[in-house]
């Protein structure tokens, strides 16, 4: 029954002792549970008074809410900055020019290696030492700019694989029917390209979500800079942080279950592979050997 | 006057101590793979054994740890367990931090570790487990002596990712208050040098360029040497 490698179905002997072993294993799991929940209500996390600030209309309306919308501003510009950086590096790592091939490359290589924290920090000092007058938000324009730039070239890593990964046929019928290997690129491989590393994006995003809340260290007002502004006043970081959590686990596992859904649907539309990408998933090792980070 | 500004960013880089920064980011890197390692280990045995209660914890916090900014839990090992709730890791107040850097980088990386090792064991070719069930291997067995093996080698280039990952990672211990790691330097540096800011960061950058290219080419060699050639 079960489609496992490892374990056939089990015979009545197999069963008495998965049984006994599962509720060992339930008895396990709750009492870990248990135990956290009792260490924290004997140091009274549960009373009303923590939870209570950390709940009410005020901390929704002056804290999380307008954390959400500046966390999701930013990962929405940097999606769409990152995508179109994407496309265009991933298809300059495709060009048959050496210089233009060599570019992309240091460029993709370079942001994939260098922290994320790093950048916003740098671009953070850049814009409000020097300018100034130009950039009017230094900590949100920081925040979208290194977000653009590493999960830019990840993508653009997406985009050279997808177009690798398309059966060599669909190339070859390109330039056989005359077209220049640009255009089969952009007609041709691209498209298919595209919607086969569409879960991937989806995928993605969830990278950018969770790394967006690291504007919390430049003073960005996102989501987890919301929750510590909230519980300075309250003094109830447990309680606050446990908020912005769960808001950013419910956003992520819907953005991965869009990913999932969108895997399956797709996979019709296109000569590749839809995966669902490095940001979940078991599909990290279909593309064993390739290179792709997903934190 | 260009001697001046070159000897000026040396003085900068010695009054800073650097490479003392990357060395603090290399140990957070070290103590947080073991860590993650050990931790992401028994959560694959988990997720992958026969018994659904323990299958269900392993996938619960694979899927809550892995979709929490690593921002997120610093923040609340910092506040939440340091601060409110008491918890201490070292008595002496530096080393504190430092360990909380470890034990968030371990605990986050152990759910992309688990799903590498998972990845590796889907890997394994389906007879191999058939194999060891007919010899008469019971599912412990079969899992030390025959899958896990063979997956392990299939799980080096995930895994290598993943330590890329927390290699890169490791700077966002600034959130655990670790200030004296390579992003926290940079910020101080900066904030009193801004005239050398393109130089700081590139410094730095380089750095971790420097420390990354080399765990991507032995990873992905020793992967491709140590995969089972099927």
């Amino acid at each position: 029954m079960s489609s496992s490698v490892l374990f056939d179905a089990p015979g009545p002997r197999g069963r008495r002792r998965q049984t006994v072993g599962n509720v060992v294993g339930v008895v396990v799991v709750l009492g870990v549970l248990a135990w956290m929940l009792v260490v924290l209500n004997t140091k009274g996390q549960f009373s009303a008074d923590l939870w209570q600030p950390a709940l009410d209309a005020r901390a929704w309306q002056s804290y999380y809410v307008p954390g959400l919308v500046n966390t999701l501003r930013a990962a929405a510009f940097a999606t769409v900055g990152a995508v179109v950086f994407g496309i265009v590096f991933g298809m300059g790592r495709l060009s048959h020019l050496r210089a233009v091939r060599w570019v992309s490359s240091v460029a993709v290589e370079f942001f994939r290696a260098v922290p994320v924290l790093m950048m916003m920090i740098f671009f953070n000092a850049l814009f409000g030492f020097f300018f100034r007058e130009v950039v009017a938000e230094p900590a949100f324009t920081a925040v979208v700019v290194a977000l653009i730039l590493y999960n830019g070239s990840v993508i653009a890593e997406l985009v050279r694989s997808g177009v690798n990964n398309l059966p060599r046929g669909q190339g070859e019928a390109g330039l056989s029917i005359g077209l220049t290997r640009g255009q089969t690129l952009r007609s041709v491989q691209l498209p298919q390209a595209l919607i086969a590393m569409l879960p991937a994006v989806v995928s993605q995003l969830v990278v950018v979500l969770k790394d967006s809340a690291l504007g919390q260290l430049i003073a960005y007002g996102e989501l987890l800079r919301s929750a510590q502004v909230l519980q300075s006043g309250s003094g109830n970081p447990l309680q606050t942080l446990f908020v912005a959590a769960v808001l950013f686990i419910l956003l992520n596992a819907l953005l991965s279950w869009v990913a999932h859904r969108l895997a399956r649907r797709l996979s019709s539309r296109t000569s590749g592979r839809t995966d669902e990408g490095p940001g979940i998933g078991p599909s990290i090792a279909m593309r064993a050997g390739g290179g792709i980070p997903q934190t | 006057m260009d001697d001046d500004y070159l000897s000026g960013f040396t003085a900068l880089l010695v009054q800073y101590d650097v490479l003392g920064a990357f060395w603090t980011n290399i140990q957070l890197t070290f103590f947080g793979a073991l860590l993650a390692l050990v931790v992401g280990t028994v959560l694959a045995v988990m997720r992958i054994s026969p018994l659904p209660s323990l299958a269900w914890a392993g996938g619960a916090y694979v899927n809550i740890v892995r979709n929490t900014p690593l921002t997120v839990i610093m923040t609340f090992l910092v506040l939440g367990a340091w601060t409110q709730l008491g918890l201490s890791l070292s008595t002496n107040f530096t080393w504190n931090f430092f360990w909380f850097g470890v034990v968030g980088l371990g605990f986050y990386h152990a759910s992309f570790v688990c799903e590498a090792i998972r990845a590796g064991v889907n890997t394994v070719p389906v007879g191999q487990a058939e194999a060891a069930r007919a010899i008469g291997l019971p599912f412990l067995s079969a899992a030390r002596l025959v899958i896990l093996p063979q997956a392990f080698r299939g799980a080096i280039a995930p895994l290598g990712n993943t330590l890329i990952a927390l290699l890169k990672n490791s700077t966002v211990a600034a959130a655990a208050s670790v200030t004296w790691e390579t992003s926290s330097v940079m910020k101080t540096m900066i904030e009193f040098q801004p005239n050398y800011i393109w130089e700081i960061f590139l410094t730095f950058a380089i750095g971790y360029v420097i420390l990354v290219i080399p765990i991507g080419l032995l990873t992905t060699w020793m992967s491709n040497r140590l995969a089972v050639k099927r």
